[in-house]
């Protein structure tokens, strides 16, 4: 690798290039080339409008993707050479996915929903409820552990899928259109508690959203268009 | 990781409860279907060996007939003349047997039936059926005694007047408990002679030790045994001492097959050589028992293996069900994808779901053919039940029909591309 990892650098991603259908005649670049730098502590947010690539980048910086061409490295760990399975334990630990659609397990309870991650990452029983408890509890959402997703609002969900995601203290959130499904004034909760979190507990989040108001609220602003980020601005509540 | 998949097998099954049991029920059916054939081939079983029990499986069979030589005509009734003192068994003939085969006969089981009758007194009467034996022989009645003895060797050797009755005869006749009728008289008209025997012995009557000819009948009409020294159903019938049928009781752990055809051999060529026309002929009932019952046997697998058809259609129907339930859930599984569920995590939750329908489906399908199998053998007279071992494998091999069955839809939920997955509609 030419460039030294710098020991603050969570994400590192260079000449991410992203190709749909290769070889064949409908072949279709996404992604043109892209830089990106996420410092460990910081709030990010990527926008772009529909068809920008912004869904490709997020499907590629959360492991769900490969790049066709580029370097990747997460938490200094190159991921771009792991197998599937290998992928799958470094997304369970260093990354927590926090969805527009909020994704939770039907008919299971928020408890359960949250010790999921652990699971997967072999906890014990105990240990899986306790760390639950104590996110629910972080998340506000302490009172209703044992209600189902039907059984929650909009913004109760995500606040759940919040504590899902940081259950094993992962390296990045990937938050996807977080507020997207939910009215403003739920909205801006669950904005504030991203705030809470980056503030309160360092914790790196990217942000990925299509509107620019959103996201002037973020560290740094990076704008995607057509498979490249045209812009990169300061935010404006961290500018001062 | 397992106990968590089969929690959430029960959730996701229980939520939907109508459809889990309609997919259970092909496993149900071919399982019960499977419980069921075993049951009623148990009892089929049991009603054909139930007559053929009592005769004793530790005994060899021993005949005197008509000899069939190289020429004989099967065709033609070839009756050479009617037996002879010289061509019964006589009782030097069996000590000898006993003798020369001491190191594998237990004993010759010797009988005589003295007739059928029907004691009356007043109201109330009774049906027995009089049959002098030796000691080894009332030995393989293999009857429970209740009160009293078996015959000492006084009382076989002087003829004497006893009797053995089993306790209907007591509770027809005397009404009172087994102990009370020791000592008791039974009185006798047989071929318009009067006879009087005393009661020595009460023994438990069964239907098994009936051969399944008692059952039908009333309880009261049934017709028992009732047992006399050998040697006095001798003097009472004017016979001699001598048999053209007798049972040899072997020890155990002789083989009997092998034992059967030496003792025919040892008497043919010691007192049947020169005779003109008839032979001694041994057999083992247990081989044949044997051999019968793994006729019967084979008849039941492969019933069960027609029934195990109805089993397939059930597998079937729960891959269809797994491909569906999979479909439905596919935005899960790339939710789980995404959280760090590996394919095998994906793959072990949708095979555990299929076996726990299996699972369940074969128990259900075991007890409701358990029902069907102990109705249906009840209405053929005798109580049939499926082996445990079959049960276990009915239930151990839906188990594996969930695996096999589970396997494909599961593979498939494994391979899914999660963001294909997350983005499904």
């Amino acid at each position: 690798m030419a460039e030294i990892m710098t020991p603050d650098s969570m994400i590192k991603a260079r000449g991410i290039i992203k190709r749909f259908n290769v070889g064949s005649e409908n072949e279709l670049e996404i992604l043109h080339g892209i830089d990106l730098d996420v410092k460990k502590g910081e709030f990010v947010s990527i926008v772009g409008t529909s068809g920008s690539g912004k869904s490709t980048l997020m499907n590629i910086i959360g492991l769900l993707d490969k790049p066709t061409e580029g370097e990747y490295l997460l938490d200094g760990v190159d991921v771009c050479s792991a197998g599937d399975t290998e992928l799958s334990h470094i997304r369970n630990r260093k990354i927590g996915f926090v969805f527009q659609t909020y994704n939770l397990i039907a008919r299971t309870s928020a408890l359960k929903n949250v010790e999921l991650p652990m699971l997967y990452a072999g906890v014990k029983a105990r240990e899986r409820k306790e760390r639950a408890m104590e996110l629910l509890e972080l998340v506000e959402m302490k009172e209703r552990i044992n209600h189902t997703p039907d059984e929650l609002s909009g913004g109760q969900k995500q606040r759940v899928a919040i504590a899902r995601a940081l259950v094993n203290s992962p390296s990045i959130i990937l938050a996807d259109e977080p507020t997207g499904a939910l009215d403003s004034s739920t909205g801006r909760k669950i904005m504030d508690l991203f705030h809470k979190l980056h503030e309160e507990q360092g914790i790196t989040i990217v942000f990925i959203t299509h509107s620019p108001e959103l996201a002037t609220e973020t560290e740094r602003i990076l704008t995607l268009k057509d498979g490249a980020f045209i812009d990169e601005r300061m935010g404006i509540r961290y500018a001062s | 990781m397992l106990l968590e998949n089969v929690k959430l097998a029960l959730t996701g099954l229980l939520a939907n409860k109508m459809r889990t049991f309609l997919t259970m029920l092909g496993i149900i059916i071919g399982i019960a279907s499977v419980i069921a054939i075993m049951t009623v081939g148990d009892a089929m079983n049991k009603s054909v060996m139930g007559s053929m029990g009592d005769m004793g499986v530790n005994n060899i069979s021993l005949y005197i007939m008509q000899k069939m030589g190289e020429d004989y005509d099967y065709t033609s009734d070839t009756f050479v003349r009617d037996m002879k003192d010289k061509d019964y068994v006589s009782e030097e003939m069996i000590n000898d047997l006993t003798d020369h085969f001491k190191d594998k006969v237990e004993g010759v089981a010797l009988k005589k039936s003295v007739g059928e009758v029907k004691i009356e007194d007043g109201k109330k009467y009774a049906n027995i059926s009089i049959e002098g034996v030796n000691n080894p022989a009332l030995k393989q009645t293999k009857v429970k005694t209740l009160a009293g003895r078996g015959f000492s060797e006084n009382e076989q050797n002087e003829s004497r007047k006893v009797i053995v009755v089993s306790d209907r005869y007591v509770d027809n006749m005397l009404g009172t408990e087994p102990a009370a009728a020791l000592g008791q008289t039974v009185e006798a008209v047989i071929d318009n002679k009067y006879y009087s025997y005393t009661i020595i012995g009460v023994y438990e009557y069964s239907e098994s030790q009936a051969g399944g000819m008692g059952a039908g009948k009333s309880q009261k009409d049934i017709r028992t045994s009732a047992y006399i020294p050998l040697q006095t159903a001798i003097i009472q019938l004017r016979e001699k001492y001598q048999f053209d049928e007798l049972e040899v009781v072997a020890k155990n752990g002789a083989d009997q097959g092998v034992l059967a055809t030496e003792i025919s051999e040892y008497f043919n060529n010691k007192y049947y050589k020169e005779n003109d026309a008839y032979e001694s002929y041994a057999y083992s009932m247990k081989e044949e028992i044997k051999s019968m019952e793994s006729m019967l046997n084979t008849q039941t697998y492969a019933f069960a293996a027609i029934g195990a058809i109805s089993l397939l259609v059930g597998g079937i129907g729960v891959m269809n069900i797994m491909i569906v339930s999979i479909t439905e859930r596919t935005r899960e599984i790339g939710t789980r994808k995404a959280l760090g569920a590996t394919n095998g995590c994906i793959r072990l939750q949708f095979i555990t779901e299929a076996v726990v329908v299996c699972f369940i489906g074969g128990i259900l399908g075991v007890i409701v053919g358990q029902i069907f199998g102990i109705m249906a053998s009840k209405m053929m007279g005798y109580s049939g039940s499926a082996s445990v071992g079959g049960i276990i494998f009915c239930v151990l091999f839906s188990m594996a029909f969930g695996v096999f069955f589970g396997y494909y839809p599961a593979n498939k939920a494994a391979k899914l591309n999660p963001i294909e997955a997350l983005r499904y509609e």
